[in-house]
């Protein structure tokens, strides 16, 4: 094979170091800085910007969100995800048609389905239509309205779209179990439970892990779901750390503290994203 | 084959149920989208006439026809560009032994672990400078450039398990480094070029903060962009802006509905890397 058909990756390399590498570089230096975006002169600040994000309100209450948010979502989504999975893997008769039916939210674009339950969580939306027919009351949840129930509405929506894509990871998974060993276990009488426990979920160990590590990872990057459903609000109180760095940046004009926000967002992520890819890293490494 | 259980009709009505109460968000959806003026009914009924106009309004309102259109140029233009780019790129990386092959491949890994906020202000500055911005180049520039990681990753997985033999006699053969890899190599990566090239698609078509950075304020704006200023003029009329709403997934529910089995395989394989 001749060598010189490595020069058939230059125009992705180049591409990829206009997009990627060059801009996390610059952009990593103006952290430092007191730089407003527009003006060419800016202040060396050294770790200014970094402490303010760790200190100020509004961006500490960012880091907050975003952590409930994440982890939400990754506890919710792997149990409803996997439940799922578990029951369309089953002989019933409209397994291939729930599977698709749940998967849909997937590809359905982010920002209609964030529009879609900003009018069903209106307070004269049809969810508390719903609540209305069930049990009458004098007043009705504001689901957008409270902090509180916003950043519940949050979470439920990314459940809802992603829920379906946790599932096919599992079904994989599951599907990747041989028929044999379940069927050996129930020769010997052991009951469907205990072959849930002691042999599916061990077995599903990989689907585990990556299922958690991409929930966390699409969960600390949250942005169009709240960008469209609260914008953030009330009172700034559902901001993310992916609003926040937008809002700081294009609407504040404050790229210093944007771009240190972006990096604490980065390392975080980086280090999930390690966990993720450490087994293939080192089944590369070995290669 | 085994018989159906009880057992089994009891996780099937559950299920059922479980998708019923899923299916509530799309009810209304499309359900609003054909409501008349009707606006005192109560909004869990079914509307008493289907009403198409909703959508003509929709559609000459927020300028939708064009939406698509920039939408659908944007996305095919970028799949051929990281189909073509990535491919080429994944191939030497994944055959070659040199320590240049190899870094390279680590410097494109890399870019897995990168999260995109940190580039998102300079990068745009990139684009303003090289005088790109409002055009739908910018786009497609700042989509080949940012899938390049996870694509290359895809292909050269794939790559790598399929086996050097049938090349080694292509390059043995004295043919050419295109030949080879029109002739063989392209024809054995299929099944993962639909894995790219459908999870490129759905992210593309689907992506808001891109087009909402560097196409506000154009002509060539796309879908989710057009929607978002859409719903920001007539955020009272509901079933208008729901009409909208259906018209720019149906195109990608309709693409789904057809492929559903690669999708849902693609996105299972694709994504666990």
């Amino acid at each position: 094979m001749p060598k010189r058909i490595i020069l058939l990756a230059l125009p992705a390399l180049a591409a990829y170091l206009f997009v990627l590498i060059i801009p996390t570089i610059r952009g990593s230096r103006y952290s430092l800085t007191d730089w407003n975006g527009l003006n060419p002169e800016y202040e060396f600040v050294g770790l200014q910007n970094f402490r303010d994000a760790f200190t100020s309100d509004a961006s500490s209450r960012a880091i907050y969100v975003t952590a409930v948010i994440a982890i939400s979502t990754t506890i919710l989504q792997n149990i409803i995800g996997l439940l799922l999975a578990v029951g369309v893997n089953t002989r019933i008769k409209s397994r291939n048609l729930l599977r698709v039916f749940f998967f849909t939210p997937v590809v359905m674009t982010p920002v209609v389905i964030a529009y879609l339950w900003q009018y069903l969580l209106a307070p004269n939306g049809p969810v508390n239509s719903m609540i209305a027919i069930v049990s009458p009351r004098e007043t009705y949840p504001s689901w957008l309205g409270n902090e509180n129930l916003a950043l519940l509405s949050i979470i439920m929506v990314m459940v809802w779209q992603f829920a379906g894509f946790v599932m096919v990871i599992y079904l994989a998974g599951l599907q990747n179990i041989p028929e044999e060993i379940l069927e050996a276990a129930s020769i010997d009488g052991t009951s469907s439970r205990q072959k849930f426990w002691s042999i599916t979920l061990p077995m599903l160990a990989p689907a585990v892990t990556i299922n958690i590590m991409l929930s966390i990872i699409s969960g600390l990057k949250a942005f169009d779901q709240v960008w469209v459903l609260t914008g953030g609000g009330p009172a700034g109180l559902t901001n993310t750390l992916s609003t926040t760095i937008y809002r700081n940046a294009f609407q504040y004009g404050e790229f210093g503290s944007s771009i240190a926000l972006a990096l604490i967002l980065t390392f975080a992520i980086a280090i999930i994203s390690i966990f993720q890819y450490r087994p293939l890293l080192r089944r590369e490494a070995a290669l | 084959m085994k018989r159906y259980t009880w057992r089994l009709g009891l996780i099937e009505i559950s299920l059922i149920a479980l998708a019923v109460v899923f299916a509530f968000p799309f009810y209304i959806l499309f359900t609003l989208s054909l409501r008349g003026a009707e606006a005192t009914a109560s909004p869990l009924s079914l509307p008493e006439s289907l009403n198409f106009v909703n959508y003509s309004d929709a559609w000459n309102k927020a300028g939708l026809g064009s939406a698509m259109l920039n939408s659908f140029l944007i996305t095919v233009i970028s799949v051929i560009l990281i189909l073509v780019l990535s491919l080429l790129a994944a191939y030497p990386l994944a055959r070659l032994a040199s320590r240049l092959a190899k870094g390279m491949y680590w410097l494109f890994l890399f870019g897995l672990l990168l999260p995109f906020q940190v580039a998102l202000i300079p990068l745009y500055q990139a684009v303003r400078d090289i005088g790109l911005l409002g055009s739908i180049w910018s786009v497609i520039l700042v989509y080949v450039g940012l899938q390049m990681p996870f694509s290359i990753f895809l292909f050269a997985g794939f790559i790598r398990s399929v086996p050097k033999d049938y090349e080694e006699a292509g390059w043995v053969d004295g043919a050419s480094t295109w030949m080879t890899l029109r002739k063989i190599v392209i024809p054995l990566l299929r099944p993962i070029t639909s894995t790219v090239a459908i999870l490129n698609t759905i992210f593309i078509w689907n992506d808001f903060l891109t087009p909402l950075l560097y196409l506000t304020g154009t002509e060539r704006i796309t879908i989710p962009v057009a929607l978002f200023a859409f719903v920001g003029q007539y955020v009272s009329s509901w079933p208008l802006v729901f009409a909208g709403l259906v018209s720019a997934i149906l195109p990608v529910l309709i693409l789904f509905f057809i492929m559903q089995k690669s999708v849902m395989k693609g996105f299972a394989g694709g994504l666990k890397g």
